[in-house]
């Protein structure tokens, strides 16, 4: 046996309730975020990731009360990311039982925070989420939401992060976020070989076997999803014993607590 | 009372929330006295193991730890809390660790095939029984997040396969040191933290 294949379901959070975006335009309300994160860690779920797109000036204490509401109840790990621009909010949000926080555009206005956080926290609380767009040489760092082009290039980008410490790289795939077409398994493949550190793959996936074919042709750590899950048109159990047919190793399903408490 | 022994950084809740919900009450503290009083005592996993040890000295935490693992009291270290049960660390050279358990703790060398640090999920294969790990099965999966790794002489009660088989779990009667979280690692976690709650309170009422 060895390090699990993870499976990561991402909920987009809006004053706690999830929505889903199509190609990063045009959101619909699927559910309570909190009811949503306990199914998914029933179902095998091996981590979370909550993205706040919460716009408002209050965004800032409603994340943290998020953060610890979310660690009252999940005992697995959890990241945090969306608009995050200072170690001093990271901080709070690690400091209720975020595992994690993950910066993307305010990494690329001000890099140095990467590396602010990763000092006073640790790399492995450090998660760098690049969205990447196909261009004329390879890919190109898209910032807000996949509104503005930076000119920078993905590879570069992700190396550059991860040297200043970044612990891991979700890595989403504009050209596939919400067309179902499977992982980009060239971008994850070429960004998974150029740094050494975990790289979550994310965006396109439809099917069981979109996560088998992430897992068998590119280095990927894990696979990041959120409309297959949240419309139940694929169970992560499901996916799960693809991949483990597959000869992918997987976290089993665990043993139920009995009795909750002592 | 269970005290988390709060070095000053990182998430230290999570391990409060952890045992709330199999029935532990914890305080996060530094207080000296508070810690000689404690009925069990864990050190969590925050922090890199120099930052960990400077904190054990500057608010003065070694003497009632070796106190407090004298006469019994119930000591669960968890990631760089359990590394700090062992001598010390190549991490930091200069920082001694408490030295409860024979054993060093080295870095993990990454290469083609191994990325360091460890991130994720991975089986426990058990070489040996405690207590605490009464509800613990062979196999079972828990969340790793790690760099360094002990190198334990003697106490390895469970080891992990990554890039060969690592100490990641090592103790004796009365204390217990789990290189992965238990506080993240869903129900497996959550049965280990519940057996040491337990042992907590036959441990008060002795």
């Amino acid at each position: 046996m060895t390090l699990s294949k993870r499976i990561i379901p991402c909920l987009d959070v809006r004053n706690g309730t999830v929505v889903k975006s199509v190609r990063f335009v045009d959101t619909r309300d699927v559910g309570d975020a909190i009811e949503m994160a306990r199914r998914y860690d029933r179902e095998g779920a091996d981590e979370l990731v909550f993205l706040d797109i919460n716009a408002s000036h209050e965004r800032r204490r409603t994340m943290v009360e998020f953060a610890s509401r979310v660690a009252d109840q999940l005992f697995i790990p959890f990241t945090v990311g969306g608009g995050i621009d200072s170690a001093d909010l990271a901080g709070e949000i690690l400091r209720v039982g975020a595992d994690k926080v993950a910066v993307n555009s305010g990494a690329v206005r001000n890099a140095a925070i990467i590396t602010e956080i990763a000092s006073r926290y640790g790399s492995q609380a450090c998660v760098l989420s690049i969205d990447a767009r196909k261009s004329a040489s390879g890919w190109e760092v898209v910032i807000d939401g996949g509104r503005v082009p930076t000119g920078r290039d993905v590879i570069a980008w992700a190396c550059e992060g991860a040297e200043r410490g970044a612990g891991e790289i979700l890595l989403n795939s504009i050209d596939h976020d919400g067309t179902k077409l499977g992982f980009d398994v060239a971008l994850t493949g070429a960004v998974a070989l150029a740094v050494s550190v975990p790289v979550i793959a994310s965006g396109g996936a439809s099917a069981a076997s979109d996560f088998v074919r992430l897992f068998r042709e590119t280095g990927a750590a894990a696979g990041l999803a959120a409309s297959i899950f949240h419309y139940g048109e694929h169970g992560i159990a499901e996916i799960k014993r693809a991949l483990a047919a597959a000869g992918v190793p997987v976290r089993p399903p665990e043993r139920p607590l009995e009795g909750a408490t002592t | 009372m269970i005290a988390i022994v709060d070095y000053g950084v990182g998430n230290l809740a999570s391990v409060q929330k952890a045992l709330a919900a199999v029935g532990g009450e914890a305080v996060l503290t530094r207080e000296p006295a508070l810690l000689a009083s404690a009925d069990a005592i864990v050190l969590p996993g925050v922090g890199n193991f120099g930052h960990c040890s400077r904190e054990f000295h500057r608010f003065g935490l070694a003497e009632p730890l070796r106190t407090a693992r004298a006469c019994g009291v119930p000591l669960l270290g968890i990631c760089v809390g359990m590394q700090m049960l062992f001598a010390g660390s190549e991490e930091d050279a200069g920082a001694p660790g408490l030295g409860f358990l024979p054993g060093m703790v080295v870095q993990m060398r990454s290469s083609a095939d191994l990325r360091v640090p460890q991130i994720g999920w991975n089986a426990l294969h058990l070489s040996g029984a405690h207590p605490w790990l009464a509800e613990t099965r062979d196999g079972d999966h828990f969340y790793f997040v790690h760099s360094y790794v002990p190198v334990a002489e003697t106490n390895v009660l469970a080891t992990v396969e990554y890039g060969g088989a690592r100490c990641a779990v090592a103790g004796s009667e009365g204390i217990l040191g789990v290189q992965f979280h238990p506080e993240k690692s869903g129900a497996n976690g959550l049965r280990l933290l519940r057996a040491f709650v337990r042992a907590t309170r036959v441990a008060a009422a002795a």
